[in-house]
């Protein structure tokens, strides 16, 4: 027995058992198993999902294993280029990139998934009452989004940073303050492309048989929009909002590399960008890890929302 | 005599268009006793639907109103009911079964699940009970291995199948009325007869009411004790099976009837089946008096002069026609 090989084994296995096997490999499956073997099949959504995952790891993990602080000034090292001690380099103040970087990425991917939780809940809200309500809400509310749509973002998000920053910043700390803020800010902007596809689904999934069906077996109507519509209205919902946190992650490095974002002792990856931009010939090691970063992962949630797109295409359920 | 389970009395459902007010439902009476099935007949856009949505208060106000008339349900008026206690009454007395058993179920739960619903939204239930509920439902409907079947989701069931479940999902709560909507008409043949008989069965078994819209003569004859046959929003005939098949006083109704295909000897000799010429009239330009007087026959000068009323024509039999 101990000799045998694997291969002979499942030889010796008996039509049952390989027969069970087979079943179990192709089981009568729930919509979320469905759609999770339809992604497995997008191998560039797969292999984002997987560096995506790694990033992840390591801004998680990161800091218990490279024990370097990020605030240590050394000025006999400024802006050394990679090396064993520095493995990313220095910058101008001789202070370790690595260890900045893993600290920037925690920030810079809670903006975005955080700002991305803002703009789908936001857009969710309005785009249900508007799919569900009568005309004049559903009128009144899409023109509200169309305003919203319309508004000159750049110049909006400067003032109400101008505005804001320092009552926010007293009341929370500033790096509570600022997160909260720049967070509202970016998911505040962000939410009318969900309001728009919100509504859109509920429009089309109210006038859906098992709706009716649902409303004839008394369900009230809170009940219908959060049991029976929402959930069917999900797949498209959660592509645009994966779609989202890559914008966020995007319009938080715009916003630091303005110098509007986080303060300069706060180092995510658009603020490490930002102070780099001035010794681009002599250190450009400097603003390629956390470029490289930051398209990374966009890059990465985009082939994932690809993946999602295929996996949860509305056509291909029920 | 009994006062009857429902009670539909000059029922009218308006919708107001742009184009002007379509008389959907234009003043229907209608009674269903206990245990007893009725079947509404017509062609499509005669009203049999909107009626029944009417009862439960599924039309959409605006468009639709309720412009005239009561629903006594057990004596008691639904047209007034707010939405909460209009709530009480879907499902736990009266349940419907829809047309389209393809579309007609949630594609995001499973079936366990969405015939327990009904159960869960206004009741807490344990897990267990719950899952036993549906098993118990699903054999009781007739599908086969329900301990496996009630965590299957919709896409993995047949039509039939579907309307099974839909059917298990109406008599959850145990209805004293079932309210189904041409319920075979999306199934082809064979599964339609196992429907029939499996709504015939669980009617015996539970002791309710069907009210069974069918477009379809060979299916009223099979299954319904009275019949109600309807005509662009009115009822214009209303008898007991057999006399109604036996002896049709309406024309529509005789046509209707003419137009069956018969394997019996009367039909020896014929070569085609007749017809009702036309179709129905367009709700917002209704002949005058007479509804059915452009298509008519037997139509003369005084059927346009006004409409006629249903009237009693023979004991137990009604019908809207001057010459009945």
């Amino acid at each position: 027995m101990a000799g045998s090989t694997p291969a002979s084994r499942s030889a010796e296995m008996p039509a049952a058992v390989i027969a069970e096997r087979a079943l179990v490999r192709h089981p009568p499956a729930s919509p979320l198993g469905e759609a999770w073997r339809r992604f497995r099949k997008h191998r560039l959504a797969v292999v984002s999902l997987m560096i995506l995952l790694a990033m992840v790891l390591v801004i998680a993990v990161g800091p218990f294993v490279w024990r370097v602080p990020i605030d240590e000034i050394d000025f006999s090292a400024q802006l050394s280029p990679p090396s064993f001690t520095h493995p990313f380099g220095t910058d101008d103040l001789g202070q370790d990139l690595l260890a900045r970087m893993i600290y920037g990425g925690r920030i810079s991917l809670a903006v975005g998934i955080a700002a991305m939780m803002v703009a789908v809940i936001m857009g969710i809200l309005v785009g249900a009452v508007s799919g569900i309500a009568g005309r004049r809400l559903d009128a009144g509310l899409m023109w509200m989004t169309d305003m919203f749509l319309s508004l000159p973002q750049l110049p909006l998000l400067l003032l109400v940073l101008y505005l804001f920053r320092n009552a926010l910043a007293k009341a929370l700390g500033l790096e509570a303050g600022l997160f909260v803020l720049i967070v509202l800010i970016i998911g505040g902007l962000r939410w009318m492309p969900v309001a728009r596809l919100v509504r859109a689904q509920f429009l089309s999934l109210r006038e859906k048989e098992f709706v009716e069906a649902a409303r004839a077996l008394g369900a009230s109507r809170i009940r219908l929009v959060v049991r029976h519509i929402l959930p069917n209205a999900m797949g498209p919902v959660i592509v645009a909002g994966t779609v989202e946190v890559a914008t966020a992650i995007i319009a938080e490095s715009t916003l630091s590399f303005l110098g509007l974002g986080f303060p300069p002792d706060i180092p995510t990856w658009g603020r490490i960008l930002f102070s780099a931009k001035d010794q681009l010939d002599s250190a450009p090691h400097w603003a390629l890890f956390p470029g490289a970063a930051i398209f990374l992962t966009v890059l990465s949630i985009n082939f994932i929302g690809d993946g999602l797109r295929d996996a949860l295409d509305a056509r291909r359920v029920g | 005599m009994e006062r009857p389970l429902l009670d539909i009395i000059g029922l009218k459902t308006w919708f107001d268009t742009d184009e002007g007010v379509v008389r959907a439902v234009d003043g229907v009476s209608l009674s269903i006793n206990r245990g007893e099935t009725l079947a509404v007949v017509g062609e499509s856009g005669s009203g049999k639907t909107v009626t029944a949505r009417s009862i439960l208060k599924l039309i959409d106000t605006p468009p639709g109103r309720y412009a005239a008339g009561q629903i006594l349900w057990q004596g008691r008026d639904l047209v007034p009911l707010g939405p909460r206690d209009i709530d009480r009454v879907r499902a736990r007395e009266i349940g419907m079964v829809f047309q389209e058993p393809m579309t007609s179920l949630n594609p995001v739960y499973t079936v366990g699940a969405q015939i327990t619903e009904a159960l869960r939204a206004h009741e807490s239930l344990s897990r267990k009970a719950a899952n036993d509920a549906a098993i118990e439902m699903l054999r009781l409907v007739q599908i086969p291995t329900p301990e496996r079947r009630v965590n299957d989701y919709p896409h993995q069931f047949s039509g039939g199948m579907r309307q099974r479940v839909m059917i298990a999902m109406a008599l959850v709560c145990k209805p004293k009325l079932l309210i189904a909507d041409e319920p075979t008409t999306a199934l082809d043949v064979t599964i339609q007869a196992q429907i029939l008989e499996l709504l015939a069965d669980m009617k015996d078994r539970f002791g309710m009411a069907i009210m069974l819209i069918t477009h379809a003569m060979g299916v009223v004859a099979e299954n319904a004790q009275r019949v109600a046959v309807m005509y662009a929003g009115v009822v214009v005939e209303e008898a007991d099976v057999d006399e109604l098949f036996a002896n049709p006083r309406h024309p529509y109704t005789q046509g209707l009837i003419r137009s069956i295909p018969r394997v019996d000897t009367k039909a020896i000799g014929r070569t085609r089946l007749e017809q009702i010429p036309g179709s129905v009239p367009n709700l917002l330009e209704l002949p005058p008096g007479c509804r059915f007087s452009n298509r008519c026959r037997m139509a003369t000068a005084d059927c346009h002069a006004s409409e006629p009323a249903l009237r009693l024509v023979a004991p137990d039999h009604k019908a809207a026609c001057i010459y009945a």
